[in-house]
């Protein structure tokens, strides 16, 4: 069963007290965008064989939506950090390089 | 290729079996192609094998990273059904149900089409006015199916509980026609059926890259040299996104893990197969005599073919209620497989951005019943380019808005 932490109560969480959100740092395009943007946007997933960044909600905890970097191969979790982010921070990249160099994710390295 | 007849058994039987030839050939690949299909499991395969039978397009390779129908083709649950709601849903699965019938005879290969019926449970209200629905649609779509009362229900499966307290069956929707085949045979078959045809099915070799030029396909790179091709269609089911990247595009499909398992064999008690949406449970009985348990689906990004323990207690967990005997069932193997999930919880059969690459994925957590029905239609789209069973399941649906929304009619045994 995955575990992961929850950043906001600190409680490891396991899989069945947490609701899977998709790819995480989707940048929103809303009425007023290109049709390619708006598809892009709501469906195209990168869905990558490794390194990847997704939304989680602590659905049967506190509640909150928080961010897990995680690899779809190995299941393995390289960390937890809060949903009011952009982008992955750098510690988490720092970790993931160091464990799987060469990785990229997006415009992400 | 010798066909395979009651003859042949005797003849074979009289000099201890020593005539039988290789089911396919196993060649080296060749430098070109007219048409090259990635994948090698069934819906690649029947690609392959349409393009030939329908369109006499032989010139062709069916290439596979593994080994010939070992991904999702061989830990599926078996079912056949076309009980859609949506009329392309039912043209196509319908198709497919229909080609299954006579597959054995199409392929000379014994695929045990077994056609014993599929009862899908109505365990709420909901349901009960969903299927009513689906019954009605199916009968204006051509597709045999029927609305059954819990009483029926019981004749059909004596050992169900009717009356459990928290999932009541309430009646079925009742395909006859539906049933299971011997799913690895599907892939022997039409590979059998495909190398007779001159066709190379080559093995343990895995596309590292996709070439273009002017945004048109040149060819392949593999663990095996470059391979050119006029044609490339990307048949790959929950690897469809890393086959899409080589070829610089992005799909609306994300990979999880779906997951079944088997209980040891028992005496034969369960002659039709039944599905449980409600509580995302499914179950048939082999003709080794296992209980074939289906679940549903983890939530999250995975390609690790794992399953996942909590997924399997709610599963069973729900299921005994229902089916109280299997309660001291043993089970014996677990598994899990890499499905392909879209949006509108329907397949892609289109083509791409780059002209000549086309894409056959999406399926999700039911594909082995459309395997027929896909690979016709997706070879009716790679040789003529259009084909009226694939025309509303392009890739352009999502940015035009024109889903084919069945997860609202079946939820997740789809």
């Amino acid at each position: 069963m995955l575990t992961l932490e929850c950043p906001y109560c600190g409680v490891m969480a396991d899989e069945t007290e947490l609701t899977a959100g998709g790819e995480a740092h989707l940048k929103r395009f809303g009425p007023g965008s290109s049709d390619e943007d708006f598809e892009a946007y709501l469906f195209e997933r990168e869905n990558p064989k490794g390194v990847h960044f997704e939304r989680w909600r602590h659905s049967h905890g506190c509640g909150k939506w928080f961010h897990a970097a995680r690899n779809t191969m190995t299941l393995e979790v390289y960390g937890t950090y809060p949903a009011q982010t952009s982008e992955p921070p750098v510690e988490i990249r720092n970790k993931i390089s160091g464990i799987a160099p060469g990785w990229s994710w997006r415009l992400f390295k | 290729m010798k066909r395979y007849s009651a003859f042949a058994i005797a003849r074979e039987a009289l000099r201890f079996h020593t005539g039988w030839e290789r089911a396919w050939r196993s060649p080296e690949p060749r430098r070109r192609y007219d048409v090259v299909i990635v994948g090698a499991g069934g819906h690649g395969l029947a690609t392959a094998y349409y393009l030939g039978k329908n369109f006499g397009i032989t010139n062709v390779a069916v290439i596979e990273k593994g080994w010939l129908g070992g991904g999702n083709t061989g830990r599926n649950t078996t079912i056949i059904r076309s009980n859609y709601l949506q009329d392309p849903s039912a043209a196509i699965y319908e198709k497919a149900r229909s080609l299954y019938e006579t597959l054995s005879q199409d392929l000379n290969y014994n695929v045990m089409f077994s056609p014993r019926g599929v009862i899908m449970l109505a365990q709420t209200h909901h349901e009960v006015r969903g299927y009513q629905r689906t019954a009605h649609a199916n009968a204006l779509q051509g597709v045999t199916t029927e609305w059954i009362s819990p009483e029926r229900v019981k004749e059909l499966v004596p050992i169900i509980r009717l009356d459990g307290p928290r999932y009541p069956v309430m009646g079925g929707l009742w395909q006859a026609r539906g049933g299971t085949a011997r799913h690895d045979a599907v892939a022997w078959g039409y590979a059998r059926a495909c190398s007779a045809m001159g066709m190379d099915i080559i093995q343990k070799c895995e596309v590292t890259g996709v070439r273009t030029e002017g945004g048109k396909v040149r060819g392949v790179d593999t663990t095996k040299g470059p391979i050119d091709c006029g044609k490339l269609g990307i048949v790959v089911a929950g690897h469809s996104s890393h086959l899409a990247e080589m070829g610089g595009f992005r799909l609306p499909i994300e990979s999880v893990a779906l997951q079944a398992l088997v209980s040891e064999p028992i005496k034969p008690c369960m002659d039709v197969v039944v599905m449980a949406n409600t509580v995302h449970g499914y179950m048939s009985q082999s003709d080794k005599g296992e209980m074939v348990i289906g679940g549903g689906t983890d939530g999250f990004n995975n390609y690790t073919q794992r399953g996942s323990f909590h997924h399997i207690e709610e599963t069973v967990r729900a299921l005994i209620e229902t089916f109280p005997m299997i309660s001291r069932l043993k089970m014996l193997r677990q598994w899990g497989g890499i499905v392909d999930m879209t949006g509108d919880r329907s397949p892609i059969l289109s083509k791409t951005p780059v002209e000549g690459v086309f894409v056959n994925c999406g399926w999700g957590t039911g594909g082995f019943k459309a395997i027929p029905g896909s690979g016709w239609a997706m070879a009716e789209l790679m040789a003529k380019g259009h084909s009226p069973l694939t025309a509303d399941f392009g890739l352009d649906r999502f940015r035009e808005g024109r889903f084919i929304d069945e997860s609202v009619a079946a939820g997740v045994a789809h």
